[in-house]
């Protein structure tokens, strides 16, 4: 990251600072502190004021996040910040858990994420989604990673996709012989990057990983890391991790998000986004005292 | 190796070392009550059945053999030497196919509306609730409302079924629906959520992840809950005397508008007459229908153990 000080943002800062303006009042001098547009140059998703609720609970309060085109989005912080709520609300599994519902705006192309009538089975082909614990299909390894890309009706040589996709996932020379065999008969590693290469197969625009490494050894953590960094030229990826060292090897861009104080005194547990910088300067000069407690790890 | 003492614990306590095997003895006279008193009755029908009255012992088959193949070739009724079952094993086997029919796509269906369309809530509680209290309600109530519904029609003649076997298999199918919901809504409920999150995950809609990956995964469940309750079905009594099983025919049923006759009828048919002989017909008859029962519940688990998917 070159420029520094234009992709900062102020998230600390709270959103009705500025009064509203009243249509007497005379142009401001000045346009308002935040949103600032110019954040990260052409974000694939962009959010503002976004709030989601768990049945009455506040899990997010005013989360501002721009994702980067074709980079790497770490996502850290301590357990039930809810870093995995935000993940899901990019492709709306959280449409998924009974009582969920979110508030502001997402912005993904052109399309309002927040808005409860828009198509979430087309846009999960469009953001796809790796899960924590790996969770193949009960078949094939071929069929693993033909099912989405048929059930989304890809017209192409599917055989050709399953060879690409078990490639791009570094699967392929383990695999090649026998893609018959059952996706549950690989390692957790396999497994992992098996579900990665289905992921791939529907050939999304955005890959949200919640922490994909937690099941893996450091070898298939590697791989999958490595996969990551070639993965960004075609994708997006966001990534949650606990793991400090991988947020900082492998991501351009690193929120952390905390738990609101303000909050925890009222009894609830709702998260909001700390910082939101270049990842070399989040782990280097943090601006946000409690970013920096976390990732010397001195609290969460 | 002598175990250091401590005040803050009783030093032993034999009471707590003996209740174990205690508590397993008792279990195991509680099975044994179960096995034993089924292998009484059993051994009784079987003696019943095959010694003729009390001529000969019960387990002196040879004599008697004979007669248990001419359980399935009679039709007529009028003499205990040609007594047997062949209309009622026909109209058995055809009140099974029909039932299964109704109610398996029935009780499926309503099971994956509920337990992947509805989301929780009051609407999915109370519907829930009244499957489940429909579950107990006895056969006969079934039967009357068979009566009336497909029957009579309440009345309607040009709807009425009158004693079709369609009546006899709708009745039965109401009877098994509950019972055939909850085992499907069990077994989706067995299927991780990991699964459905995955298939949702790349752009599948709820029925595509229903369709290839929920069902599939939740088939032994549902196979065994339907046979099992479709089993018991067919054991039934009360609600096929209720929509008018005949109680004795001489003809076999060739399409399901014909009249029929069911096992179970016929047993208690013969056990009704007073002729001696006829008691050992009948028991002849009950052990035909415990061979289908104990067939159907095989393949139950021969059908689980070959669908079973695995889960590593
Ligand atoms: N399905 C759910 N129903 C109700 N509340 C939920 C649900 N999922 C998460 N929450 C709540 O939302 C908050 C954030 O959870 P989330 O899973 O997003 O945290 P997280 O940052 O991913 O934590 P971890 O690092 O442990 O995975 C928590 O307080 C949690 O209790
Ligand atoms: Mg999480």
């Amino acid at each position: 990251m070159t420029t520094r000080s234009p992709l900062r943002i102020e998230p600390t800062t709270p959103p009705d600072e500025s009064p509203p303006m009243r249509p007497s009042d005379p142009l401001p001098a000045l346009p308002p502190p935040k949103p600032d547009p110019a954040t990260v140059p052409d974000p694939v998703i962009s959010a503002r004021s976004l709030c989601v609720w768990y049945g009455s609970s506040m899990a997010l309060k005013n989360v501002d996040i721009d994702i980067p085109r074709h980079k790497i989005t770490a996502l850290i912080g301590p357990s039930g910040c809810g870093k995995s709520t935000l993940l899901r609300c990019f492709n709306r599994m959280n449409d998924l858990i009974p009582g969920a519902r979110m508030e502001g705006t997402i912005k993904f192309e052109g399309i309002e994420l927040a808005d409860p009538s828009i198509d979430a089975v087309a846009l999960r082909r469009r953001v796809g989604m790796v899960f924590q614990k790996p969770n193949p299909f009960p078949k094939s390894i071929y069929q693993n990673v033909a099912w989405g890309a048929r059930i989304n009706g890809y017209k192409g040589d599917m055989d050709e996709l399953v060879e690409k996709s078990l490639r791009r996932a570094a699967l392929w020379e383990e695999v090649r012989g026998k893609l018959h065999k059952s996706g549950l008969d690989l390692s957790g590693g396999q497994q992992q990057r098996l579900c990665i290469a289905r992921t791939l197969a529907v050939e999304p625009e955005i890959i949200l990983m919640d922490e994909p490494c937690s099941a893996l050894d450091p070898i298939a953590t590697a791989k999958v890391e490595d996969l990551m960094d070639e993965l960004k030229e075609d994708y997006t990826i966001v990534i949650v991790t606990h793991n400090m060292q991988q947020a900082r090897r492998t991501s351009d861009m690193t929120a952390c998000l905390m738990l609101d104080e303000a909050a925890v005194q009222g009894g609830h547990r709702t998260g909001v986004i700390a910082e939101f910088s270049p990842t070399e300067k989040l782990f280097t000069n943090p601006s946000d005292p409690r970013t920096e407690a976390y990732i010397t790890g001195r609290i969460g | 190796m002598s175990v250091v003492e401590s005040d803050n614990y009783e030093p032993e306590r034999r009471a707590r070392r003996l209740a174990g095997p205690l508590f397993g003895a008792a279990c195991l006279l509680a099975t044994l009550t179960g096995v034993v008193v089924l292998s009484v009755v059993l051994g009784a029908v079987a003696a019943a059945a095959l010694g003729h009255g009390s001529q000969h012992p019960w387990y002196a088959i040879g004599p008697n053999a004979w007669k248990l193949g001419r359980f399935l070739v009679s039709l007529t009724q009028k003499f205990s030497e040609d007594a047997g079952f062949r209309a009622g094993v026909y109209g058995s086997l055809w009140l099974l196919a029909l039932t299964v029919l109704f109610a398996v796509p029935t009780g499926v269906g309503a099971a994956v509306f509920l337990e992947e369309f509805t989301p929780p809530g009051r609407l999915r509680r109370a519907i829930q609730m009244n499957i489940a209290n429909l579950a107990g309600v006895p056969s006969i109530v079934y039967g009357i409302l068979g009566l009336a519904l497909f029957v009579r029609a309440f009345g309607f003649e040009s709807f009425a079924l009158g004693r079709s076997l369609w009546a006899g298999a709708l009745t039965l199918a109401l009877l098994v629906l509950p019972v055939i919901v909850l085992a499907t809504q069990e077994a989706l409920r067995s299927v991780p959520s990991s699964l459905r999150h995955a298939a949702l995950a790349l752009g599948a809609s709820r029925w595509e992840t229903v369709r290839d990956h929920v069902l599939p995964m939740a088939v032994p469940g549902i196979l065994t809950g339907t046979i099992l309750a479709v089993s018991r079905a067919i054991g039934e009594t009360a609600p096929v005397l209720m929509v008018g099983a005949a109680g004795s025919i001489d003809w076999i049923p060739n399409g399901p508008g014909d009249r029929y006759t069911a096992l179970p009828v016929e047993i208690y048919n013969y056990a009704k007459e007073p002729g001696v002989e006829f008691q050992s017909v009948a028991a002849g008859g009950i052990l035909l229908l415990l061979v289908i029962l104990l067939t159907m519940n095989s393949i139950a688990i021969v059908i689980r153990n070959k669908y079973r998917v695995p889960t590593r």
